[in-house]
């Protein structure tokens, strides 16, 4: 094998590693608005729940919630300073800026807002109630790649 | 010099990769042994299992207790309180991973023992904790 052709291959192999972080994406919206999760924000996030793609609710919205993580939905979340300005720095360039996430939802909760209603209008209410399910924050009880940011109905499987 | 180039060029992301792999896997390791004398030292007295299992198991007058989350007992996988997301075994002995990085052990401890007793533990209660849950081994 020639020099360069080793080069090269190198070369490949150092732009996977660097992508390789990056291939979670969240097309949550259904509309093609793709957003890779950043590693850092599913290592913290992820720890605890879903990593919700940040497309799903307004700046405002994730701007109360980083400010107040020690106080986080009933949980310490607070995060190092590092951390927490660099997640905050994220989830306010990713977040939602198009019609149907204009609104900020009450509590900032991205199960209160209205596309979220209307998206689960179908679900009984024997179903939210599973234990399989518990809460409406569960993603993946039904959506099965919620984890890497894929929402998409096709891969909705509703525990019995 | 031309020739030399592309061997710069291999060196340089051979170097990069080699930097990345040797500095990933090493970055806070520690073992529990290590974080545990680490928190004796800073009580200034020795650390009682006993009352580590104790702290563990008792409600600190709040919602939640360690158990709410991490299970009645520690050698088997919790579940988050609120979210029900799988949390690991909490006992090293059952989980490799805990407490051998240090960022994330006094993230944790800060979080919960303000969730669960409502300030921040002191250096003999963790202690007391950490030796109780090394003290359990697998049968």
């Amino acid at each position: 094998m020639s020099l360069q052709s080793t080069t090269w291959i190198i070369r490949v192999l150092s732009a996977i590693v660097a992508a390789s972080g990056f291939t979670t994406i969240a097309m949550a919206d259904g509309n093609g608005r793709a957003v890779p999760l950043l590693p850092l924000y599913k290592q913290e996030c992820a720890a605890c729940h879903t990593a919700y793609p940040p497309t799903l609710m307004p700046a405002a919205s994730w701007t109360r919630i980083m400010g107040n993580l020690s106080k986080h939905f009933g949980a310490d979340a607070s995060l190092d300073t590092v951390t927490l300005k660099e997640l905050s720095n994220w989830v306010n360039a990713h977040a939602g800026t198009y019609k149907r996430v204009s609104e900020e939802p009450p509590h900032d909760r991205i199960t209160r807002t209205v596309w979220f209603d209307r998206k689960h209008r179908e679900v009984s209410t024997a179903t939210w109630k599973l234990p399989a399910v518990k809460s409406a924050a569960n993603c993946g009880a039904c959506h099965t790649k919620a984890d890497t940011g894929d929402f998409n109905e096709h891969n909705v499987r509703i525990p019995r | 010099m031309q020739s030399f180039k592309p061997f710069l060029h291999l060196t340089r992301h051979a170097a990069a990769l080699l930097a990345c792999a040797a500095f990933m896997p090493a970055a806070h390791a520690a073992t529990p042994a290590d974080t545990l004398a680490g928190f004796t030292t800073q009580a200034g007295i020795a650390a009682v299992a006993a009352r580590g299992q104790e702290f563990f198991t008792k409600n600190h007058g709040r919602e939640w207790t360690c158990s709410s989350c991490h299970g009645a007992v520690p050698t088997q996988t919790g579940k988050h309180a609120s979210t029900g997301k799988p949390i690991g075994p909490l006992a090293p002995a059952f989980n490799a991973e805990r407490f051998t990085d240090k960022a994330k052990i006094d993230k944790w401890f800060r979080r919960n023992c303000n969730d669960v007793v409502g300030r921040e533990c002191t250096p003999s209660e963790k202690a007391d904790l950490l030796s109780w849950l090394i003290s359990i081994k697998p049968i």
